[in-house]
């Protein structure tokens, strides 16, 4: 089995320089491989660093020692001293980031943020906008919403657009941050549906998920980080 | 070790692509008298890449601004220009009838007072119309419709293109500034607090239509904003400022999230949010 993310001993431990220097250790030598059609739950208690460790697959956390390796472009690239537009790259057209929260600029119609990630790797405006429409419908966010911008829609809603935005683009590489946080039980059913099209087409996939009948479902591996947080403290 | 050094990204890597930066600045400093108004500064801004520059007031950032430029020549260091043969000019070295052109034709600046960029003593259409003149367009009907098209991409109604300046409302005027710095199609644009003095409202439509033309016309600039928010949408890259130096530079959700030097750790936990 090709892998497209191996992670080997990786060190994350983040400095408080205003709070006297202190360190606080959170990963510590982890290794991590996962391959095409594999969804890998992350499990452990809260502060285990399982969204560190999302975080630092993403380019987002800065680890201390340990190599990130991440198939882009047919190679194993090593996002922890990439050049920044290799990791912006990457992050175009390699790696997807869903998390629960929806960051964008004020005032601009939910099709658009859906579409935009499709426009950033050059898909035409009309393909990118049939495939938004057609996520947006997927997750059930009503028709007239759709010409909106989300910054006025429920929790759950806004919560939806950024999912549909996330899986907009054929991403080889997903990570998933709680996507599916206090969705009602018919959209998470739509959202996993979205994780089993992704595993079917050779995604790769790591995710932290806290409703365990979500994660039975959708994962195929567990990746308990329990252990390893006891070693690093 | 200089922790200085740590909170730097490692470009370890080759870069993906064979183009070369279009702005490469090496040791830039810049004193007024004793005082020193930013020192050692150092990065490369690549084609279609948003840097921006954040810190206090009073860290360098609009002097550093200036200085990269061509507005302002620096004590120390080199500013190293791309052009559009690939070449590269140093923007001190070069004789001073090419920078004024390379300032007209190939970038842009966009001050955060449109007193400074526009000229109020002409109407909304010549201020457009203007730059295209300066790089030797004769034409007026061409100019009129290269000013119109401008206009419209920047949401500004074109009844009004015969209007002076001063009648805009302060958001109008700043989408003035940039369809006067776009009608030349520059490559590398300059833009100091451009949404500074305006509404929230204004500012959000701003941003988005700042957004999209960066994207679309595959844009470099260097954004100077005190506003983390702004940097966070709009930027690939912050660098961070602090008493004249850069103290940190990287990605910028990775800088916001996961800040490495003191000063950034202190100037993002004291956002409200972000």
């Amino acid at each position: 089995m090709s892998s497209l993310i191996d992670v080997r001993g990786l060190d994350k431990s983040f400095r408080l320089h205003n709070q006297g220097g202190l360190v606080i250790p959170v990963l510590r030598g982890l290794d991590l491989t996962v391959g095409s059609g594999e969804c890998v739950v992350l499990a452990g208690p809260s502060g285990a660093g399982k969204s560190t460790l999302l975080r630092c697959l993403y380019g987002n956390y800065k680890p201390q020692g340990g190599q990130v390796r991440v198939r882009h472009d047919g190679r194993m690239v090593d996002v922890v001293t990439a050049h920044h537009q290799t990791i912006l790259d990457m992050r175009r057209r390699t790696i997807g980031y869903v998390s629960q929260f929806l960051r964008v600029v004020p005032r601009v119609p939910a099709l658009d943020i859906v579409a935009e990630p499709l426009r950033r790797i050059g898909t035409a405006a009309e393909a990118a906008r049939a495939r938004a429409r057609e996520l947006l419908d997927r997750l059930a966010i009503p028709e007239r919403l759709w010409s909106l911008a989300p910054q006025t829609f429920s929790g759950g809603e806004q919560q939806r657009v950024n999912i549909a935005r996330g899986f907009a683009v054929d991403y080889p590489v997903l990570l998933l941050d709680e996507p599916t946080a206090a969705l009602d039980a018919d959209n998470r059913a739509r959202v996993a549906s979205l994780i089993q099209d992704a595993r079917r087409r050779g995604a790769a996939m790591v995710g932290i998920f806290h409703d365990q009948d979500f994660a039975a479902q959708v994962g195929t591996r567990r990746f308990d980080m329990t252990v390893l947080a006891r070693a690093a403290a | 070790m200089n922790p200085h050094v740590t909170a730097f990204e490692r470009d370890g890597g080759p870069a993906p692509s064979l183009a070369a930066p279009i702005l490469s600045v090496r040791g830039v400093g810049k004193r007024y008298g004793s005082n020193v108004a930013c020192r050692d500064v150092t990065f490369e801004l690549w084609p279609g890449e948003v840097l921006a520059v954040v810190g206090e007031s009073g860290a360098g950032k609009t002097t550093l601004l200036h200085c990269i430029s061509g507005q302002l020549e620096p004590d120390d260091g080199e500013v190293l220009f791309q052009r559009r043969d690939g070449s590269q000019a140093n923007l001190y070295g070069i004789p001073e009838p090419e920078r004024r052109r390379l300032m007209r034709t190939d970038w842009g600046v966009i001050h955060q007072n449109p007193r400074d960029g526009l000229r109020f003593g002409v109407s909304a259409g010549a201020n457009v119309g203007e730059r295209l003149m300066a790089v030797g367009a004769r034409h007026y009907g061409d100019i009129r419709a290269a000013a119109t098209d401008w206009l419209k991409r920047l949401e500004v109604d074109v009844a009004r293109i015969d209007d002076l300046p001063q009648t805009f409302s302060g958001g109008m005027q700043q989408r003035l500034q940039i369809a006067r710095n776009l009608v030349t199609q520059p490559r590398l644009v300059f833009m100091d607090e451009p949404t500074g003095g305006l509404d929230v409202s204004v500012q959000a439509r701003l941003l988005d239509l700042l957004r999209t033309l960066v994207s679309e016309l595959h844009l470099a600039a260097v954004l100077v904003t005190h506003d983390l928010a702004v940097a966070r949408l709009l930027a690939d890259r912050l660098m961070v400022m602090r008493g004249g130096e850069a103290v940190e530079l990287g990605l910028t959700d990775q800088v916001l999230d996961d800040p490495q030097h003191p000063y950034t750790q202190l100037l993002v936990s004291s956002v409200l949010q972000i």
